[in-house]
């Protein structure tokens, strides 16, 4: 079942000069529900750009983005918003944890902007979460008590916790080392799967890139689609 | 429902967590309420205060006076008696209750220290609660009183140290000096001021007329006054006069006049004092608005990539632009209640009432009003300053937000 289908989309940003300059060129792309994806591609190739664009933040300058099936601009901001909130989980490179809230509070954060049970429910779910991405005796720890490695845990907890169908990852290992990098990653992966969501992952790191059951490469705003490398994880 | 209770737990949770931040920026709005608060209240008690002397001296809105009715030719006053019956009659036909009359009174006063010449004034029972009559000691005249074979007698303060202070329950007396010796019982004190050095005293008509039933021992100084409603005075005013004039004949001149403080003028005279305080107040808390105001703009920018990362996690642009808001009104509510607290406990204080308001007879309890205009001030103070930070928030790009 498609999630995600971008048509010939096209992202491009008015310089100061007057010039106009083209980060995403002719994107074609489809998520299914379920499935990892990398997109692998050197700085300032427009990785985050498209991440932006599939996590429903921006939209193309031209082309179309369907969100099961939906056209995403014929959706009203306010419903996209909500629709970004339930559908779509992100995990940053700097985490981006609120600061001074603690593990739980912060996983706890996305579950405000739900409704009905996970809203009444919303502290239960974020322990469990949490206590699921092994950090069940860090509840109660606030950001700078927590390793590099133990916040990107909160972080996809926090992406998870309200079982969103798409996980968009901004390069999710760009600030650990690498063992705790493949550590995070292989925790990610086995959330998204045993969750049923799909993890579009977008790296520099081909290592990281290489655990998606299908990769493409980002270069000059061109999408280009490669071969699974050997000892990819299977899904 | 969800939404809005979502956004009190974040205001919340961004209040516990910067606790220090958001006192220190609510000290000016908690200080401003503070003083507000207590301003409109010290306002509404002193005035109080400065309406319970006046009236303690020209009566209660609205109290019509009737002086002795003289003759403008010789300049004789008319023979009370003759003005008395009709003075009753009118109080019974107009059902009023409060109607006394007042005599001063011809009199010295025997003390341990030699006869001193006193102020003494010979009323009815309705007079003290006219004219808002507080003893520090014993208690004011009833009709019962009127029946004593020994006259009973409330004396001021000086004569009652001048007495040696005796306890009222040992039943002292006083003796009044006119053609002829009076003994007269204390009943009541009346405090004055410490300036006050000769004796005064109030006693019953009807006691001194059964003591002393020669005119010669008044100077003529008699009156009526009726404590009225204020929507009939002016017509009752009018029936006065006839019928007194009727009832005395040609050759009399009858004035009746309002004498209570509101007829001194078509508006209240105490109206600029409360503008200044409540200008003085608005001007406070202006301050401590724009002190707000600064430091919430100041915290939001710092706040970008938060509201950037909520909006990411689907907190839509009401959403943000409620919880900015809601953040700023729950802390100035907490603000404002504490002030509101702290002016009622500062006002309330025994030592600022007696600073504000000696000898208040009927203190007001803090007014209601005073504190619903601090809360309301808190809050409307926090909507205001939660404005501007909330519509920039509505602003944030969250692409950008999220890179700041």
């Amino acid at each position: 079942m498609t999630l995600l289908r971008l048509e010939q989309v096209a992202r491009s940003v008015d310089l100061p000069d007057g010039s106009r300059l083209e980060i995403l060129r002719g994107i074609d792309l489809v998520v299914d529900a379920g499935e990892h994806v990398s997109v692998v591609g050197r700085s300032g190739s427009g990785k985050s750009t498209l991440l932006n664009l599939l996590g429903l933040i921006d939209s193309p300058s031209s082309g179309r983005i369907l969100f099961d099936e939906e056209p995403v601009e014929s959706m009203p901001g306010s419903r996209r918003d909500r629709s970004r909130g339930r559908d779509v989980g992100f995990v940053f490179q700097q985490f981006n944890l609120l600061p001074g809230r603690t593990a739980t509070e912060n996983v706890v954060t996305p579950l405000l902007y739900a409704g009905g049970q996970q809203f009444w429910r919303r502290r239960r779910l974020a322990i469990e979460m949490l206590d699921r991405v092994g950090l069940g005796h860090r509840l109660d720890s606030t950001p700078d008590k927590l390793s590099g490695g133990e916040q990107q845990r909160v972080a996809i907890a926090r992406a998870l916790v309200r079982r969103p169908r798409l996980i968009l990852a901004d390069e999710p290992t760009g600030a650990l080392d690498v063992e705790t990098g493949m550590s995070v990653m292989r925790l990610l992966d086995e959330v998204a799967t045993s969750t049923g969501a799909a993890l579009i992952t977008i790296t520099h790191d081909p290592n990281i890139a290489a655990m998606a059951s299908r990769r493409y490469r980002l270069e000059d705003g061109v999408l280009q689609t490669l071969l699974p490398a050997a000892g990819g994880i299977a899904r | 429902m969800n939404g809005f209770l979502g956004a009190l737990i974040e205001a919340w949770a961004e209040f516990r967590v910067n606790k220090a931040r958001v006192v220190l920026s609510l000290v000016g709005v908690g200080v401003a309420v503070l003083a507000m608060t207590a301003v409109v209240g010290v306002g509404q008690i002193a005035t109080q205060a400065q309406i319970e002397q006046l009236e303690a001296s020209s009566g209660r809105p609205a109290t019509l006076y009737v002086g002795n009715p003289y003759n403008p030719v010789t300049g004789q006053p008319a023979d009370g008696a003759k003005v008395a019956p009709v003075v009753a009659a009118l109080a019974e036909r107009y059902g009023i209750r409060y109607v006394a009359e007042s005599s001063w009174l011809n009199a010295q006063v025997q003390t341990p220290n030699g006869v001193q010449g006193g102020d003494g004034r010979g009323v009815d029972v309705p007079y003290g609660e006219m004219h808002r009559i507080a003893l520090a000691e014993g208690h004011w005249f009833t009709d019962r009183d009127a029946d004593r074979l020994m006259p009973a007698i409330v004396i001021n303060d000086y004569l009652w140290r001048q007495l040696g202070s005796p306890p009222l329950s040992s039943h002292p007396t006083v003796t009044l000096l006119t053609d002829r010796t009076i003994q007269a019982a204390v009943i009541g004190v009346q405090p004055g001021s410490p300036y006050e050095s000769y004796p005064r005293f109030f006693i019953l008509n009807s006691a001194w007329q059964a003591v002393q039933p020669t005119p010669a021992a008044m100077n003529g100084g008699t009156s009526w006054e009726f404590w009225v409603p204020t929507a009939i005075s002016d017509e009752l005013t009018a029936r006065i006069k006839s019928e007194v004039s009727a009832a005395l004949g040609d050759g009399w001149q009858v004035d009746v006049n309002r004498n209570d403080y509101l007829a001194w003028g078509s508006s209240d005279p105490l109206g600029p004092l409360r503008l200044v305080l409540l200008g003085v107040a608005g001007l406070v808390l202006l301050l401590g608005a724009l002190g707000l105001v600064n430091i919430s703009l100041v915290t939001v920018r710092q706040r970008i990539r938060e509201i950037g990362i909520r909006r990411a996690f689907g907190a839509t642009a009401s959403r943000v632009f409620l919880a900015v808001m809601l953040e700023s009104v729950v802390a100035t509510v907490v603000a404002g209640a504490i002030g509101v607290v702290l002016a009622i406990l500062l006002v309330r204080n025994d030592f600022v009432m007696q600073y504000i308001a000696p000898g208040v007879t009927d203190p007001p309890p803090f007014p209601a009003e005073a504190a619903l205009v601090g809360f309301l001030a808190a809050t409307g103070v926090g909507a205001l300053a939660g404005l501007l930070p909330a519509l920039i928030a509505v602003r944030v790009k969250v692409i950008d937000a999220i890179r700041y």
